[in-house]
């Protein structure tokens, strides 16, 4: 056999533990140097983009409450995908799930499913988030048990569902719901709102105008949870196994279709949440545009943390930037463009863990 | 409801993703699975009607289209072939990567337009009774193209020698191997050419079926129901094209079916402008699921699996991968 380079590539198991961080940064800044080449090469001027793209989130408290208050679904998400990426479980429908769970917190308010004048805001805002968190996990209940009965591709039946979740709200906001033929609901109450540092405004002047919510504390919590499930319990060992190595799993007795099921409902419950904190957090009602495709740049979040639940909070801290910047950036393609490249960079880069390289002499190349 | 137009016009709109999954099952033969189809669609189709709005040459820009999908999906090839990187990934972030690139490349394309395919009707043919006017009068070329494609391609696969050689490469890589068929250089040059396709299928779109450009809304989905359809057609491309037909002909009913206000004698339920419409838009998307559970349940009762090596590197000298 031919090599074609001077090099030896030999698959390698002990990964330094640094190795990861540096390479995934690495994949970041490599990303943002190669999508700085293309904004050229279209006659942007990429050094004045990117520091706007800093200044527009880092610049300022307000900004970088901005940039949490868009972390915030990112995280849930991220961390929902990072625990069914580790089964190899390809839950492409965060978005889908974050609609549904965005509709039934928004059926509290708008049914009503309670009385609205009567009960207690932490009463409402329970109701809400645990429905969220239902109608993600019953959504993600169907590609999961499509996939463990039939093995259909999550990939295709999550996508497919993501268009039909999107539709579905349509109808609602378009027709029983819409508030004077406009496409969204009325605003809510403020009984339905989560908790705001803007509320604090009297006591606390500085935190006038930020919009930063308490839907951020449920996406730490959630990382821990799902750190503890991951690492420190049984289940997330069996989860792990199941993706590692599947024909394993089976013999050690794992029951891989109940699995499959459950991590795809907690997958979907999480997304689920992340859509109930967007209503009852941000935008304050349901309507078309609630998701700026969260869903898919939680698919990258989770990569790039490498699925590791506290990597995901600095990480989708980092896109939640990237998102309030490219709000006000033209052309809008350009934060999917950053998202791309650092996706294809990191999984590249992965090969890098999982060999090592030593140059070689040609002679030694014969002696192989 | 006129029933030959809905036929009509659901084969043109089949033809692209007729021609998008019948790139991605010469992919697939070869044992890459690429789920970038979405992308390369999207960047095909901006790269098509820009080359076609700029030059005024819509030949050009189906040239644009074909090599842009084809140069997109090098990035998938690399990544996968010499990386070993997991192939789902890999597609996804192809799938961003070309929305991202086309949404930036096609600024300012909007409410442009440029010149598209010429239509063309086949003499004799097209004077044959229902099948005539459905099948063959006043098409763009690219729908008697993907006419073409498919006898062309299953010959190829399964009658030629490349095609041989292709499907071992899918089904048994080591074998193949040692019979001297080269595995990288094959998969690469299934992976481009599945982009290629979907480059065109892409351009199919903006310069063809529904020109014009319409930034991601212009592919909207089509990628992923082509790969959807890959599933459910066994690899196999009569049952892709019969399925992209079918496909085309249930969008455009649906479409149909808000236009009159009786339908069948009864007042219809989705007239245009009442939200049901919604639940009609939803049908393709509730159809490509039907479709996957169907096709796989029928392929596995026939044992007709994917591609044994199907989304595994292969790695010369170490076994199980």
């Amino acid at each position: 056999m031919k090599i074609p380079y001077p090099v030896l590539i030999k698959r390698t198991e002990d990964t330094p533990k640094w190795l990861p961080v540096v390479t995934s940064v690495g994949a970041v800044l490599l990303a943002f140097i190669i999508s700085g080449i293309v904004l050229a090469a279209t006659g942007a001027d990429p050094f004045k983009i990117y520091s706007y793209l800093y200044k527009a989130s880092f610049g300022s408290w307000g900004a970088f409450s901005d940039v949490i208050v868009k972390a915030t679904p990112l995280l849930l998400i991220g961390l929902g995908c990072s625990l069914a990426f580790r089964m190899r479980l390809w839950n492409i429908g965060a978005e889908g799930q974050f609609f549904v769970g965005a509709f039934m917190a928004s059926a509290v308010v708008m049914v009503p499913l309670v009385n609205l004048e009567t009960t207690p805001t932490w009463a409402i805002i329970s109701l809400m988030a645990v429905l969220g968190m239902v109608g993600g996990a019953l959504y993600a209940f169907i590609p999961g048990i499509l996939k463990a009965k039939l093995n259909i591709n999550e990939i295709i039946t999550t996508l497919m569902l993501n268009y039909i979740a999107v539709l579905w709200n349509n109808y609602w906001i378009f027709g029983n719901w819409s508030e004077a033929g406009f496409q969204m609901t009325k605003t809510f109450p403020k009984v339905a709102w989560l908790p705001r540092l803007a509320d604090y405004a009297k006591q606390v002047p500085a935190f006038s105008g930020m919009t930063l919510h308490v839907g951020i504390l449920f996406g730490l919590i959630a990382a821990v949870i799902v750190y503890l499930i991951i690492y420190r319990s049984k289940w997330g060992y069996k989860i792990t196994l199941i993706g590692d190595n599947p024909r394993a799993a089976r013999y050690a007795g794992i029951n891989i279709a109940a699995n499959t099921i459950l991590v795809f409902m907690v997958s979907g419950a999480l997304a689920g949440l992340a859509g109930m904190t967007e209503v009852s957090g941000v935008v304050h009602r349901l309507q078309e545009r609630i998701s700026t495709s969260y869903g898919f740049s939680g698919v990258i979040v989770a990569w790039l943390a490498k699925l590791h639940p506290f990597a995901v909070i600095v990480v989708s801290i980092l896109f939640g930037a990237l998102l309030v910047a490219s709000r006000e950036i033209q052309p809008s393609g350009i934060s999917f463009l950053i998202q791309g490249i650092t996706l294809f960079l990191v999984i590249s880069s992965d090969v890098l863990l999982k060999y090592e390289i030593k140059w070689v002499r040609p002679a030694q190349e014969t002696a192989q | 409801m006129n029933w030959i137009e809905i036929f009509r016009s659901g084969i043109s709109t089949g033809t692209v993703l007729l021609i998008a999954a019948i790139g991605e099952i010469l992919t697939e033969r070869a044992g890459i699975q690429n789920l970038g189809v979405e992308g390369m669609m999207l960047v095909g189709a901006m790269a098509g009607f820009r080359v076609a709005f700029t030059t005024g040459n819509v030949w050009l820009g189906l040239l644009a289209a074909i090599a842009a999908g084809g140069l997109l999906s090098l990035a998938h090839a690399v990544v996968t072939i010499h990386f070993q990187a997991d192939q789902t990934v890999s597609g996804l972030s192809l799938t961003f990567l070309g929305t991202g690139l086309a949404l930036v490349l096609g600024d300012g394309l909007t409410g442009q337009t440029a010149p598209v395919i010429p239509h063309a009707s086949i003499p004799l043919l097209s004077q044959i009774p229902y099948l005539g006017p459905i099948a063959f009068t006043d098409h763009n070329l690219l729908v008697y193209f993907g006419y073409l494609l498919v006898p062309v391609v299953t010959y190829f696969i399964n009658k030629t020698r490349p095609g041989l050689h292709l499907r071992a490469v899918g089904e048994n890589p080591a074998a193949a191997d040692t019979l001297g068929v080269n595995i990288y250089r094959t998969r690469y040059l299934y992976t481009f050419i599945g982009g290629c396709f979907a480059g065109l299928a892409g351009a199919a779109i903006s310069v063809a079926i529904a020109p014009g450009w319409y930034s991601n809304l212009t592919v909207n989905g089509q990628g992923w129901i082509a790969v959807a359809l890959v599933i459910f057609a066994h690899w196999n491309p009569w049952r892709a094209a019969l399925g992209g037909y079918l496909f085309g002909i249930l969008r455009r009913f649906t479409l149909d079916l808000q236009g009159p206000r009786i339908l069948f004698g009864m007042a219809n339920p989705f007239f245009f402008n009442t939200n049901l419409v919604f639940f009609l838009q939803m049908t393709p998307y509730i159809l490509t699921i039907i479709a996957l559970i169907w096709g796989s349940s029928a392929a596995r009762k026939k044992r007709i699996g994917a591609p044994a090596a199907l989304g595994t590197p292969y790695l010369r000298g170490e076994r199980g991968l």
